[in-house]
């Protein structure tokens, strides 16, 4: 172990991110309405997000940025797309 | 864990840094589960993309910087897309949800500005 603080800190940080995302999945099964399952969508995408970059710090590879920054573009772009549709019925007018 | 060795002050505060920003994200995400009204839970992820993304960010900076890759700044660009990304798509919902609250004819929501026809305007 090279990092004796970060090998335990880093796990712990991931496990609270896994059980944010799995509140995040929690809402988006039970939400009653339909907006509240985009913003849940939403919330796991800015989740699965933080998450890429701690497994970047993790294993200590710049890859993972890549990874991160899509996400968070197609979190962008699904979560506009999916609140026009519930604004207007339609994506494309 | 893979990478050199580096100081201990710089892995505290790293790991202070993701911790903080990890427990912001399970705040964020609990508050989205617990509250109550979907007006009130539209505001709880909203410290995800603001103190719990900056926080990691931040904590991805320093370690990438302090393991030898130069000045390891391009993490920003995930911040500052975040931060101009998330307002845009929290006011698209919010908008839309008071739409489908007017269309529904729900009473506590306030009523459209533009005139008595609720419902007709977003």
């Amino acid at each position: 172990m090279t990092h004796p603080v970060l090998s335990w800190a880093l796990p712990i940080a991931l496990g609270m991110l896994a059980l944010a995302m799995i509140c995040c999945l929690l809402r988006l099964l039970k939400g009653p309405t339909a907006q509240d399952r985009v913003l849940a969508l939403d919330c796991m995408y800015l989740n699965g997000m933080l998450l890429m970059l701690v497994l970047g710090i993790l294993y200590g590879s710049s890859n993972y940025f890549e990874a991160a920054l899509l996400i968070a573009l197609f979190s962008f772009v699904g979560s506009t797309a999916m609140a026009k549709f519930l604004l207007r019925g339609e994506v494309i007018e | 864990m893979s990478g050199q060795p580096m100081a201990l002050w710089v892995e505290i505060i790293v790991a202070a840094l993701v911790l903080l920003g990890a427990g912001i994200a399970l705040l964020g995400s609990l508050g989205l589960l617990r509250l109550r009204t979907y007006f009130e839970r539209v505001h709880a992820p909203s410290i995800i993309a603001t103190m719990g993304c900056w926080s990691i960010m931040h904590a991805t900076w320093v370690y990438f910087s302090v393991q030898g890759h130069g000045l390891a700044v391009h993490v920003l660009l995930i911040a500052l897309f975040v931060a101009i990304a998330v307002p845009v798509t929290n006011i698209f919902l919010m908008r839309a949800a008071l739409f489908r609250a007017r269309r529904a004819g729900r009473d506590d929501v306030p009523p459209s500005l533009s005139g008595p026809s609720s419902g007709k305007d977003s």
